[in-house]
């Protein structure tokens, strides 16, 4: 009952942070100096009509922005500037199973080896496999994404011709992305996990356990990592939204057809309802996944259901 | 033992006893912040990061006049090429010498970087100790209203004012600075707080102490620590934004160079082979991140009383 | 009786920044069968270093075993394998902790917690081993141990954490169990109970204990012997009447005033032993305690007195017990420097 009520409170947050998000879109959008949605050269007759029509350009701002949020509310984010015939909900649905597996494929990798790299490092501690993963992490959160990817672009696929260079076709296309899409999450996933184990094997459970003649392995197992697991839950969320707007770059440079290189184009065309619909379509993605993230932890962590909506 | 000393009967004489003698402390004091600096000193990663610092802050400075050129001049009969005596990172497709672009766009790179570090280290101190000393309803509020805005995505927003505002350094600064004071407030909001709950303080209190002193003595110094270190930290975010903003054509603009639009700039030129273009700038880049990085680090360590040993 | 457990001469260092802090200094004494005793001192005295030694619990580095043995049921435990370690820890000696809000493991039932132990150490089915826990969870006096199995350590009480704590110590019947301050961190009426269920397991078990604690009146109340610990060395042990009626070193006499009774007069202040502990970084040349003794001769600050023997087997280390010493009368030395007033703290 407790827990309902939290994921209700937790809910209810997810939806004004949206709203919120959705308002300061608008507002920054409608402060462009000019009008963005002027009827330029280019502009055919029927995509002017359409965009009139979607955004309600004739009537006041304020019900201009009633009327878009409901129109988001029902998932419709109008027409393109730049398109003739395709809709932001067209790029969308194109998008979006694109980046999702790139974004999905580089968190699997992320978390896996970040969690094998801080557990190992935790336990070394010191020593020389803690100072290889701390390398490798100090590396991941020096090297910005694009570096890396131009880098991995330069000697695995140009120089070396391991992997092909741009474009997302095969399995061997999504290599190279998800591994640069990856690093940032993974060094820092490694250097929490690594900080987190060191605190709880300080714990007084920790020696009990090690007390009742556990193993060493069953002690870390069983009673080390499931505890320092949870800080690394919390952050989750806010890793995600990391590797999501580090895929405008990614999408990018490999030449990627996601919503992120869309989004990126959209700035480069100015083309402002792809980049009004591209930005509240992320923000949504990204508060629900912290929604989520947050009714995983209270699932995980058994002290959180007692204190529910106190938080 | 007893059986083989030579005990005389005067030995059993009273001594002179000195009970402060036994107060003494016989390991050699050492204060707070000589024993963070002493700490940082021997954490060798962190001295690096220090130096290295130093030294790009020098090269941001110096850097731009070493070699006679300036980082707008264009020369068509020298594009491209790869780094030699004259040219000592080469010049770029528009002829312009990159080894001046480099340490030009340092300098706008850290600049953007501290500038950002600073605002939102003041905005932050501001809100979140206003939030923290006032509590209750508008504790709460404040805390709320900032929590809303850091769920909205950090690098989407500053991409979509970036998109509404002019190109340019202060704008990006801007940009970066309107969501960016968010953790610092919460983290002083946090420090201030749990001070104020604290013990020593309470103590403090108790005995008398005005609020000034409480603040200077005692609030400061100890709120200090994570806030440092979470300004050295920023500093790269910040440089990282900045470098992904220009990545993305919305940061600095030509002939002005930064690190990241310096990258951007190369990206097209690794696949005709000139690698070096790229290799400089993300070189610098990464080696500044990692510099703040591993300082913050070190900081961290530094300051944290319970790795004391 | 055979000894259970026999600590002889046991020296422990940990290295620090600053040098190597002698935390153990020579310390000797041993468990018979069924037998309970205290270790007593201040805090920091190394009480707690020479617990974990036993189970080999300390982290080395820092901690390193620099002289001594220590010998269970005739195993030298110092040279034991881990291996050997784990069939003794939680199945022949278990520990129970101070601190009973962070001993458990917050993460993982406490039914789970105790059934591990279990597991760990018999063959037996999981169905079993439940019901093991089950009973043992009754034994300490936890209500409704069904449910209570289910539960998570946060959902305890601080005196039913601890009883908790007692259940999965106790599970596999060691032969010893080592209590390490149980009864520090709760409130009076709950020590009052847990100690009390400590009793009953002594009288229902062959279950030998040994009891640190810095709190006499814990020690009178359930200790068959006590064994004084002052900066890292054992300075008087003996039996309870012994060292209660008839304390030899100054120390114990100190530790003895220091401590209200009930049917003291009131107008009779207490005598608080003046000063601290000497710190273990460079421990005193002489006898440890030479600083803040009433008693301190020359010889005190030059030589450090050996355990001798004083009679049924109380045995103290003080200068005061040579024959020279009694021959003298030593009386109790007003100092020159000594205002004895609470002012020098």
């Amino acid at each position: 009952m407790i827990m309902i009520r939290y994921i209700l409170h937790r809910f209810m947050w997810a939806i004004i942070t949206l709203w919120a998000t959705i308002t300061i879109t608008f507002i920054i959008m409608h402060s462009i100096p000019g009008d963005p949605f002027a009827k330029e050269g280019t502009m055919t007759e029927s995509m002017y009509e359409n965009l009139q029509r979607y955004y309600n350009l004739d009537k006041p701002k304020i019900v201009q922005y009633v009327i878009y949020l409901k129109q988001v509310a029902l998932l419709d984010f109008g027409p393109s500037i730049k398109s003739k015939t395709l809709t932001v909900n067209d790029y969308i649905e194109k998008g979006f199973p694109v980046s999702f597996h790139l974004g999905a494929q580089a968190m699997i990798i992320a978390i896996f080896f970040g969690l094998i790299l801080g557990v190992i490092a935790s336990l070394y501690r010191n020593r020389w496999p803690d100072y290889t993963s701390m390398i490798i992490a100090i590396i991941g959160i020096s090297v910005p994404s694009f570096v890396l990817a131009t880098l991995l672009i330069n000697f695995l696929a140009v120089k070396w011709s391991f992997f092909p260079v741009a474009t997302w076709k095969s399995w061997s296309h999504t290599v190279l992305p998800s591994i640069a899409l990856a690093m940032m999450p993974l060094a820092y996933i490694a250097r929490l996990m690594r900080t987190s184990m060191i605190e709880v094997l300080n714990q007084d459970y920790i020696l009990t356990a090690k007390a009742k003649g556990l193993r060493k392995n069953a002690v870390i197992i069983k009673h080390a990592i499931r505890n320092a697991l949870m800080p690394v839950v919390t952050v989750l969320g806010i890793l995600t939204a990391n590797v999501v707007t580090g895929s405008f770059v990614i999408e990018h440079i490999f030449g990627i057809p996601g919503i992120g290189e869309m989004f990126v184009k959209g700035i480069m065309n100015r083309d402002y309802p792809v980049i009004l619909g591209s930005t509240v379509f992320y923000s949504a993605i990204l508060i629900f996944l912290i929604f989520i993230v947050d009714v995983v932890y209270t699932w995980i962590d058994p002290r959180i259901k007692v204190t529910g909506a106190s938080k | 033992m007893a059986g083989k000393i030579d005990v005389t009967e005067e030995m059993f004489a009273p001594a002179e006893n000195n009970f402060l003698e036994a107060e003494k402390i016989s390991r050699p004091t050492i204060s707070y912040w000589n024993d963070v600096w002493r700490r940082l000193r021997a954490n060798k990663l962190a001295m690096i990061g220090l130096v290295l610092i130093i030294l790009l802050c020098l090269m941001a400075i110096f850097g731009p006049y070493m070699n006679g050129f300036t980082y707008y001049e264009q020369d068509f009969t020298k594009k491209n090429l790869e780094p030699n005596a004259e040219h000592w990172f080469g010049t770029d497709a528009s002829g312009r010498d990159l080894f001046t672009r480099a340490w030009y766009g340092a300098r706008i790179s850290l600049f953007i970087g501290l500038m950002a570090a600073l605002i939102d280290f003041v905005l932050g101190v501001v809100y979140g100790g206003i939030s923290a000393i006032s509590g209750g309803r508008t504790d709460n509020v404040m805390m709320r209203i900032a929590e809303v805005i850091y769920s909205i995505p950090y690098l989407l927003m500053v991409i979509l004012i970036m998109v509404v505002l002019r190109p340019g350094i202060f704008p990006i600064i801007i940009a970066m600075t309107i969501t960016g004071w968010i953790p610092m407030a919460r983290l002083v909001r946090g420090q201030v707080l749990q001070l104020k709950e604290n013990e020593y303080v309470q103590a403090s209190k108790a005995a008398g102490a005005k609020l000034s002193w409480t603040l200077r003595k005692h609030l400061i110094p100890n709120s200090m620590g994570p806030i440092l270190v979470n300004v050295t930290l920023t500093i790269p975010t910040a440089i990282f934004a900045e470098a992904t903003l220009s990545f993305l054509g919305l940061g600095i603009q030509p002939p002005q160079a930064s690190w990241g639009s310096l990258t951007s700039d190369a990206l097209g030129s690794i696949l005709i082979g000139n690698f070096y273009q790229l290799a400089i700038p993300a070189f610098l880049i990464s080696l500044t991140m990692f510099a703040f990085n591993v300082l913050g680090d070190g900081l961290q360590d530094a300051l944290d009383p319970k790795l004391r040993e | 009786m055979k000894s259970l457990l026999e600590v002889k001469n046991l020296r422990i260092d940990f290295k620090t920044y600053g040098g190597e802090v002698h935390a153990v200094r020579g310390v000797n004494f041993e468990v018979k069968r069924g037998e309970t005793i205290g270790i007593v001192g201040e805090s920091g005295c190394g009480k707690s270093v020479t617990a974990k030694a036993i189970m080999k619990l300390l982290a080395s580095p820092p901690a390193q075993y620099k002289e001594g043995s220590i010998t269970y049921n005739g195993i030298d435990l110092i040279e034991a394998s881990e291996r050997e370690m784990e069939r003794i820890r939680g199945n022949e000696i278990s520990m129970i902790f101070q601190d009973p809000m962070t001993s458990l493991n917050p993460t993982s039932k406490v039914g789970m917690q105790i059934m591990e132990s279990v597991l760990k150490h018999n063959q037996m089915t999981r169905k079993k081993a439940y019901n093991l826990a089950l009973d043992t969870l009754k034994l300490v006096g936890i209500p409704q141990p069904e449910k209570r199995m289910e539960q998570y350590p946060h959902e305890f009480s601080g005196g039913m954490r601890q009883r908790a704590m007692i259940a999965m110590a106790l599970v596999c019947q060691p032969k010893l169990l080592i209590a390490d301050e149980p009864t520090t961190a709760l409130d009076v009426t709950i020590q009052a109970q847990i100690l009390e269920l400590m009793k009953d397991i002594q009288k229902q078990s062959e279950t030998a204990i040994i009891l640190i604690t810095h709190d006499l009146g814990v020690v009178a109340e359930i200790c068959d012997r006590v064994v004084v610990m002052y900066a890292g060395k054992v300075v008087e042990s003996g039996t309870v009447l012994e060292i209660f009626q008839k304390p030899k070193h100054p120390y114990t006499k100190g530790l003895l005033k220091s401590v209200p009774r009930f049917d003291m007069d009131k107008s009779v202040p207490l005598a608080p032993i003046i000063g601290s502990p000497p710190d273990l970084f460079s421990p005193p040349k002489g006898c440890s305690f030479y600083p803040r003794c009433d008693y301190a001769m020359k010889i005190c600050m030059e030589h450090d007195p050996d355990l001798e023997d004083v009679g049924d087997g109380q045995i103290t280390a003080c200068w005061l017990q040579h024959p020279m010493a009694k021959a003298m009368n030593v009386k109790k030395v007003i100092n020159a420097g000594g205002g004895r007033t609470n002012d020098n703290y």
